[in-house]
């Protein structure tokens, strides 16, 4: 970098020290009248200067940071994908870049005013022109198809058979929040009127399903397993960015979106793959939406199935809704929903209870393929439970 | 048209005010936008070496500042990250719409489409002098705006709802009660000054072509203020809508982008409302209003790239369709910006080949200008100088929307500092290219003086390098992902090690690269300064062109020339043609007086 800096400020001395030498030669040769005078060689000369130092530092610097300054790495299936494309896409880009810059910049020096110069009389010819529009036609096209086949794939909706992992995520100025369905395996219905201090997500009393839905204070997902991320936002817009799993999506009021991804990685792979012990996947806020816009992180963690398995457990166990808020929800629960509330708690709690329809499904559905996994699993060391704090 | 050079013939003591404030005359009142851009030029770039202070050197302290921004310093000499998003928010909007719309277009339009075209005048003087000062009261607002105790608008240039509707935010968003109040009332008369504009363009253009002017010998400068005026005439009254849609459901209760929110510890009643539907209002106009900003330059450069090439535009039939088409794929692009917002992603994908498709005129463009440079015979004025650059950065900044306009790819570089690379290379930094190239061309008409050459050079080779060093390493920092609109990334261990503030980065880079083509713009204004008052005097044709502007008096006259308005017989891109005496051909002389180096069919 301080190289560059030194070049700069090279350049800026010659410029400087041309231009003085220029109009103290063009005074004494009283030449500063010509067109053909010192001044057009010199700006033809620096067009070449410019052309060849510019893309000079271009490629020097890019190769010499590629390690650097590139995508972060990716950890989820669609993002190897788009990683792809983006390689094929840039190295169209540069091409052309380089191309057309050459020609632009090297024609600049080369016709620049001959006295006795022949100028072509040139109004237009159609052959070329039309070479020179189907050929970005066919290029473009080709790229916009790949662009397309993975756009439709990233945002066709989940299949049913596929059992997502469902979270949702909340953005609110200015940190963001995550809940996921407890034991039912379903997230219940959520109402902005319903959101007070206790509430914060506003989950639909109305709705059983959301009693004992959870809310922990970092984002996990196993790796491997198609996740299903919903999104929302209380008071404007923001956006959900994950910039290791190429995700990005606004968080809009009034109007749920959702985005799907795979994660590849586990956070303890990602550490050792990038030999940083600290690294965590972060997310950003990519919608500008006020003071605290660049503070709104939160962080998610990619787990193991069987570490996955094994905080969901305990998470949908010991951090309900229902079990943390319990005298909140007797009291403000509607009178016909007095028996489901009993029974999500009594579930909760590890007790039975018979005749009660709304329970039956399994409990963590279709994240564990073996329940034997969850008492597998708790000897191992989940590898980043720790409530680090989001804010 | 007799009734104002009749005018002409008895006023010549004309007061202070006729003359220089409320003026008619269509040359007068390009000063006016001229200066007023500058002027807000200044402001805005100013405002971005505020906010690029706080980007490339976080930790300074900055108390040194305090005298010039009061209480947006905070005690412990730090940016309040309000006054660093409302300064984000303000260099947008000024730059966009009262330099590069107002500056760029509104002074070209004014001050070349009657001297091209043959007219006397634009088609109503009135309006004219009514679009200026509607947008002079525009930019008072908006001035006003910045010294409020709560500060400007602070939502972004595209203020999006809920952020823009919510009145009451606190310290959350302080700029978003009065401050945005201002924004909206100050963006509504900046509207009615663009329509009253591009009505009287386009009417002119239509109406007061002098005789053998037909379209198709156009200069291109005018086929682009035409196009422009009329994308601006579709395009505006969108964003009017929207902003008046805004001011409603900010003060008036109703719920058009409203709905489910809570904030500020309570529900609020609006419920059915879709913010994204603001967007798609906003993005209608916002789109085109890239091109209105672009045009323009384009036009500016065709004229002074064929001009001092010494040859005919290359493909001038084809600069022609690709204006038509890129000004009709215009407006069917708009979804490009929102893939990330939630929209249906089959729309994503219908926008993402519509997108592409606009990709291919700006192409033939770019081919275009190269190709008329090709065997030319290149002399480098500055206004040369700067139509070069400006292709190349068109071309430079064009190419990576072929990324941008992939959905797929916009997943990861949406509201990256990718895009604001993008951005100011094709629209800013070359639109602002075509402006500056266009003063130094038609300066001599402007005020009778030529501008100095050898400042210009600096000038030029100051601002062309400082400009990629801005911009081309955004893209490297865009690519790792780094969101645009942050005031600080040092929360994020993602990215704070790019640009640790204990050693020199990328990011110290631009803002010093920053600083450097900022002040180097003071060599402009010393020298526009300097020539309008002691300036060579100009010649009538200094740079031996062959559109009408250059048959009329240095001094500029009201009704532009003293007898008859000449006729015009040929097309004007007459450079070097095989046979002629000298190497251009104005477009005044007719066939008859050139049987040397007619072509067939032209006698
Ligand atoms: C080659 C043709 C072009 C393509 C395919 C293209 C594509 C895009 C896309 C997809 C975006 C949105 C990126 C995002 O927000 O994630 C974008 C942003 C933008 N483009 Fe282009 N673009 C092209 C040419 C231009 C031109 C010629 C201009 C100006 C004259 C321009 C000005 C802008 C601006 C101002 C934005 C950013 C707006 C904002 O979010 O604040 N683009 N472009
Ligand atoms: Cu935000
Ligand atoms: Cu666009």
């Amino acid at each position: 970098m301080n190289i560059l800096v030194i070049v700069g400020v090279l350049v800026l001395v010659i410029l400087v020290l041309i231009f003085r030498v220029q109009s103290l030669v063009a005074i004494l040769r009283g030449s500063d009248k010509r067109v053909d005078g010192l001044s057009n060689r010199i700006n033809g000369g620096m067009f070449l200067i410019f052309l060849f130092g510019g893309l000079g530092l271009f490629f020097w610097y890019t190769f010499s940071k590629s390690h650097v300054y590139n995508l972060p790495e990716a950890a989820s299936i669609h993002g190897k994908e788009t990683d792809m494309l983006f390689a094929i896409t840039m190295a169209v880009i540069v091409a052309v870049f380089v191309i057309v810059n050459f020609l632009i910049l090297f024609f600049a020096y080369k016709y620049q005013y001959k006295k006795d110069r022949e100028v072509k009389f040139y109004p237009d010819n159609h052959l070329l022109e039309t070479v020179w529009t189907i050929i970005p036609a066919i290029v473009l096209a080709a790229l916009v198809f790949g662009g397309w086949r993975s756009w439709t794939e990233i945002t066709a909706d989940a299949k049913e058979s596929d059992k997502p992992v469902v979270f949702e995520i909340v953005g609110q100025q200015f940190l963001w929040a995550s809940r996921y369905p407890g034991m039912d395996g379903e997230l219940g219905k959520h109402d902005f009127r319903s959101i007070d201090s206790k509430n914060s997500f506003g989950i639909d009393l109305n709705d059983e399903k959301g009693y004992d839905d959870f809310m922990p204070l970092n984002i996990h997902v196993p790796v491997g397993k198609e996740v299903l991320m919903r999104i929302r936002a209380k008071d404007v817009i923001h956006s959900v960015f994950i910039p290791h799993l190429r995700v990005k999506m606004d968080a809009v009021p009034g109007m749920p979106t959702q985005f799907r991804f795979t994660p590849t990685k586990t956070t303890d792979e990602m550490r050792s793959l990038l030999n940083d012990p600290e690294f965590t996947y972060e997310i950003a806020c990519t919608e500008i939406c006020g003071r605290g816009h660049f503070g709104m992180k939160h962080t998610l963690v990619v787990d193991t199935p069987e570490e996955y398995a094994k905080w969901y457990a305990e998470q949908s166990k010991d951090a309900s809704f229902a079990s943390l808020n319990e005298k909140y929800l007797v009291e403000k629960v509607p009178a016909e929903k007095k028996d489901a509330l009993n029974a999500v708690l009594a579930k909760i709690k590890g007790e039975e209870v018979v005749a009660e329809p709304v329970v039956e499904t399994p409990v963590v559905d279709s994240l564990t393929t073996d329940s034997t996994i969850v008492e597998v699993a708790s000897d191992s060391t989940v590898s980043d439970s720790s409530p680090e704090l989001a804010h | 048209m007799s009734a104002v050079a009749h005018e002409h013939d008895h006023h010549h003591e004309e007061s202070f005010v006729t003359k220089y404030l409320f003026s008619l005359d269509h040359k007068m009142i390009a000063k006016q936008f001229l200066i007023t851009g500058l002027i807000w030029a200044f402001f805005g770039g100013g405002l971005s070496i505020l906010f690029r202070i706080q980007l490339g050197f976080p930790n300074a302290d900055l108390s040194w500042l305090e005298p010039l921004l009061g209480n947006w310093i905070q005690e412990d000499g730090k940016m309040d990250p309000n006054f660093y998003l409302a300064a984000v928010t303000m260099h947008g909007t000024i730059m966009v719409f009262f330099v590069l719309t107002a500056g760029l277009s509104g002074t070209f339009s004014n001050l070349l489409i009657p001297l091209q075209i043959g007219a006397r005048d634009m088609a109503s003087g009135l309006m004219n002098m009514l679009s200026y000062w509607f947008f002079f009261a525009s930019g008072v607002l908006m001035m006003i705006s910045l010294f409020l105790e709560t500060g400007p608008a602070s939502g972004g240039w595209v203020a999006y709802p809920p952020l823009s509707a919510l009145t009451d935010l606190g310290e959350a968003a302080p700029g978003q009660g009065a401050g945005m109040t201002l924004w909206l009332t100050a963006m509504a008369l900046f509207i009615v000054s663009s329509l009253l504009g591009s009505v009287n363009y386009v009417a002119t253009v239509i109406n007061m072509r002098t005789k053998g002017l037909t379209f198709d010998r156009l200069p291109l400068t005018i086929w682009a203020f035409f196009v422009t005026a009329i994308i601006g005439l579709l395009s505006f009254p969108v964003l009017f809508a929207a902003a008046l849609l805004l001011i409603f459901d900010r003060n008036f209760g109703t719920s058009f982008y409203l709905s489910d929110i809570y904030v500020n510890g309570e529900a609020l009643s609006h419920v059915g409302g879709s913010p994204i539907l603001y967007q798609h209002l906003f993005w209608f106009l916002g789109h085109p209003e890239v091109y209105i900003v672009l045009i323009p330059a384009l036009g500016i450069t065709s004229e002074i790239i064929a001009t001092n090439s010494r040859k005919p535009i290359f493909g001038y039939k084809a600069m022609i369709a690709s204006i038509l088409g890129i000004a009709f794929l215009s407006f069917i692009v708009w979804g490009h910006h929102m893939f990330s917002s939630g929209m249906n992603p089959f729309l994503g994908s219908v926008f993402m080949f519509l997108t592409l498709i606009i990709a291919i005129p700006s192409a033939v463009k770019a081919f275009n200008y190269i190709t008329t440079l090709w065997k030319g015979n290149i002399i480098f004025t500055p206004a040369m100088l700067f139509s070069i650059g400006l292709v190349s950065l068109f071309v430079s900044g064009g190419v990576t929307g072929i990324a941008l306009g992939n959905s797929a790819l916009d997943i990861q570089l949406h509201d990256t500092y990718f895009v604001v690379a993008h951005f100011h290379l094709v629209m800013g930094a070359a639109s602002f290219f075509g402006m500056v190239a266009g003063i130094y061309h038609w300066f001599p008409k402007m005020f009778g003086r030529m501008m100095d050459d050898r400042l210009g050079y600096v000038h030029f080779w100051l601002t062309f390098i400082g400009v990629y060093m801005v911009f081309m390493p955004m893209h490297y920092i865009g690519i790792q992902g780094f969101p645009r609109r942050y005031y600080s990334y040092s929360a994020y261990d993602t990215w704070s090690d790019y640009v640790n503030p204990e050693t020199f980065n990328i990011s110290m880079f631009i803002s010093i690269a920053a600083f450097i083509t900022f002040s180097a713009q003071a060599i402009f204004v010393f020298n526009f300064i300097y020539s309008a008052l002691k300036g060579k005097r100009a010649t009538q044709n200094p740079w031996n062109s062959n559109t009408l502007e250059w048959t009329t008096p240095v001094e500029g006259i009201h009704g532009n020339w003293p007898g008859e308005i000449p006729e015009v017989h040929r097309w004007p891109y007459d450079y070097s043609k095989p046979g002629a005496k000298e190497d251009f051909i104005p477009q005044t002389v007719p066939f008859s007086e050139t049987p040397e180096s007619n072509l067939e069919g032209e006698a």
